[in-house]
């Protein structure tokens, strides 16, 4: 994967330079701000690739941030950090015009699979591509069809979304939780393993009887497609 | 502020004020309104009487002439209780009667007069009378006239009446109003000492009643009631601190011993990495049960959310039953759902959504039963369903069941079970935090909804009943 260039806007400073350390760690370009007009001025004259935005910031809120930022038609994709205990928080900040929430605590691997997976989004967001692949895995999305060394594995509509978004991601690394919203839209935690039976049901119908794993469960994060020969 | 003025201060010492002041108003009026209704009745008595003496007197002056007229008067004059007669001359120099001295030229003015007199034989006592004054024909001038002393009298009596009245009224409305105020002054400064108390930290501390059920004792009545429900908060709340304390103590323990295990000695990076990878594991167990706590703390503060929308309850119990489907099935168990179609609800679907998912989520954690302890039940039952999901709609209420058949939960543990890090299973063998029935409480609560923990003969049968959309379509589809 290309490095990222990421923006964090953060007022902690103990938890912005653990974030700037973090994401360089996992091979991006961070920088920090440390309140909502820096962050302002850092987001709109930057190239960056996606930004991380805390809720609650001083000297400009983290939402008039995003307000301000989308009438200026900046359009990069913003990640919205957020200690604020409502319900509701969710909706509010897509509508202020996120592109992605994650309320504290969080898991720095939850981070960074969201923030990788708003790259992508950003990147091509114009086309989604009518069939992927995944070494010789593929998956067409018009016939709703998907063979794997051209023979077709018949996957139940569910599975098939699921299986969708893991290639629609091949290479990065997809949460739990992404996966229920992206696939279920649902938007919560779930608390046990449900997803993981899903996706171990999903594996042995791809994966059983090939050499070649493709469906990798990345520990302590969630799952990835990806060709492991490359 | 001395205690007098606080005193003074007082709305009951004002109020009292008040309705003295009108009353010493009405009061004073009556009386001076009746006074001189009296005082009219007493004129025009007096005056009929001595128009009807003077039209005796002038007939004896024209039928006997003067000398007539004299004796008419003396007889007159002796008689007890009579009138006051005076006849002169023209000129005025006195011919007959029982007055001794008028003012001057009182007698020069005919017509009625209120004036001042001398009887004779009284000397030095001023009276007044009511007199009317006649010019007979050759200039004899005839008085008669009534003294006043009666009416005088009256209206000294009403003059003292009225002052000691209005005298008396003021002292006892004066004394009544600061004994009042000082009776509901001393009640509310117990009232604001026990709050001070309070306030300083003594939360058991109650406001003073004293089952006069009057407005006061109310008010403390339901200011204790508060103060009730804000120490039961309390209580909930030292309660979950000390569970979250003992709750996350165990698990984070056991982080730090991991840590400290490796670092020990000295290991193979395979080893560090497996260490590493476990400690991930355990402290992303604890971020799940602080996002469980902070989901239910938001869902109990919460009121009419933004987030409220109108969806289909069906179609989200489908999709969680079709969610854990799969985990049913690796643990030997069938979901089945029986559900009325399109029945929608408002609320949050994301909320309701979890909380069907923490219930099938129990459901397969405890609901089902244990193989290795009765194989016989288990063969009879797995032939038919072992948890299902039931969503109907009776009358103005969506009612959603989620039945398991396990040991269930025997009836005194039932209300218990739903407070947070309550788990039954004491061994804790079986992974989870005791949180999930907590959120389904609290997010039912908030939707306006209830909950009840049933015996499903065997199993545990969790009855849901929410609020229906008014205009619900009974079925479709």
């Amino acid at each position: 994967m290309s490095p990222m260039r990421i923006l964090i806007v953060e007022d902690d400073p103990e938890a912005g330079s653990y974030l700037v350390r973090a994401f360089k760690e996992a091979g991006h370009v961070a920088d920090l701000a440390n309140d909502g007009l820096d962050g302002y001025a850092m987001a709109s004259e930057g190239d960056y690739d996606v930004l991380i935005i805390d809720r609650m910031l001083p000297r400009m809120d983290g939402l008039s941030l995003i307000g301000g930022l989308r009438q200026q038609k900046v359009s990069t994709p913003v990640l919205i950090l957020s200690a604020l205990g409502q319900v509701d928080d969710r909706v509010k900040g897509l509508r202020a015009g996120g592109d992605d929430y994650l309320a504290k605590p969080y898991a720095f691997s939850e981070l960074l699979a969201r923030v990788e997976v708003l790259m992508r989004r950003n990147g091509h967001s114009l086309s989604e591509p009518v069939a992927y692949r995944v070494a010789d895995l593929e998956l067409d999305r018009l016939a709703h069809k998907l063979t794997r060394k051209g023979r077709e594995i018949v996957l139940q509509p569910r599975e098939f979304r699921l299986l969708e978004y893991l290639m629609q991601n091949a290479g990065k690394v997809v949460t739990r939780t992404m996966l229920l919203e992206n696939v279920w839209d649902y938007h919560f935690d779930p608390q046990t393993n449900v997803i993981d039976v899903h996706v171990s049901r999903l594996r042995a119908k791809i994966d059983k009887g090939h050499e070649v794993p493709l469906l990798h469960t990345i520990r302590g994060a969630g799952y990835m497609i990806r060709d492991s020969l490359r | 502020m001395t205690a007098f003025v606080k005193l003074l201060r007082t709305t009951a010492f004002k109020l009292s004020l008040v309705y003295l002041l009108a009353f010493a108003l009405v009061a004073g009026a009556m009386m001076v309104w009746a006074g001189w209704r009296a005082k009219q009745l007493f004129d025009d008595q007096i005056a009929s009487t001595i128009e009807v003496e003077i039209a005796g007197l002038a007939e004896q002056y024209r039928q006997l002439g003067i000398r007539g007229l004299v004796e008419a008067v003396e007889r007159r004059a002796r008689q007890p209780g009579a009138s006051l007669y005076l006849v002169t001359t023209f000129a005025g120099e006195t011919v007959v009667g029982n007055l001794a001295a008028l003012p001057p030229g009182v007698i020069q003015r005919p017509g009625v007069v209120e004036t001042g007199y001398q009887r004779i034989g009284e000397v030095e006592q001023r009276r007044r009378a009511l007199a009317r004054i006649f010019i007979l024909p050759g200039g004899f001038r005839l008085l008669v006239g009534r003294d006043l002393e009666d009416r005088e009298a009256l209206r000294r009596i009403m003059t003292s009446a009225l002052t000691t009245t209005l005298l008396w009224l003021t002292l006892i409305g004066t004394i009544g109003g600061i004994w009042v105020a000082r009776r509901v002054l001393l009640r509310v400064d117990a009232m604001n000492a026990s709050v001070q108390k309070i306030m300083q930290g003594d939360f058991l501390g109650r406001l003073p009643v004293n089952g006069s059920q009057d407005e006061l004792d109310r008010l403390a009545e339901n200011l204790n009631a508060m103060l009730d429900r804000i120490e039961e908060l309390m209580n909930e709340l030292r309660q979950v601190s000390d569970n979250i304390a003992h709750d996350l103590k165990t698990p984070l323990t056991r982080l730090r011993n991991r840590a400290e295990e490796a670092l020990r000695r000295e290991r193979t990076g395979e080893d560090y990495r497996a260490t590493l990878e476990t400690m991930i594991d355990d402290s992303d167990n604890l971020i799940k049960i602080f996002n469980a706590l902070l989901m239910i703390a938001r869902v109990e503060a919460g009121r009419e959310q933004d987030g409220n929308s109108i969806f289909d309850l069906s179609q989200v119990a489908k999709d969680m039953v079709d969610l854990f489907e799969p985990l049913a099935e690796e643990a030997n168990a069938r979901i089945v759902l029986d559900v009325d179609q399109g029945l929608k609800i408002k609320g949050n679907r994301e909320l309701i959504g979890q909380a069907i998912a923490n219930l099938l989520d129990n459901a397969l954690k405890y609901g089902l039963p244990d193989p290795a302890q009765n194989q016989a039940v288990l063969e009879n039952v797995q032939s038919s369903a072992l948890i299902s999901v039931r969503l109907s709609h009776e009358k103005d209420k969506v009612k959603l069941v989620v039945a398991d058949c396990g040991t269930g939960i025997a009836e005194q543990n039932r209300e218990r079970v739903l407070s947070r890090f309550v788990r039954l299973e004491m061994s804790r063998t079986k992974p989870g935090s005791g949180l999930g029935l907590s959120l389904v409480s609290a997010v039912i609560k908030l939707h306006g909804g209830k909950m009840k923990l049933e015996d499903n003969e065997p199993g545990l049968r969790v009855v849901v009943t929410l609020p229906a959309l008014v205009d619900s379509p009974r079925s479709v589809g």
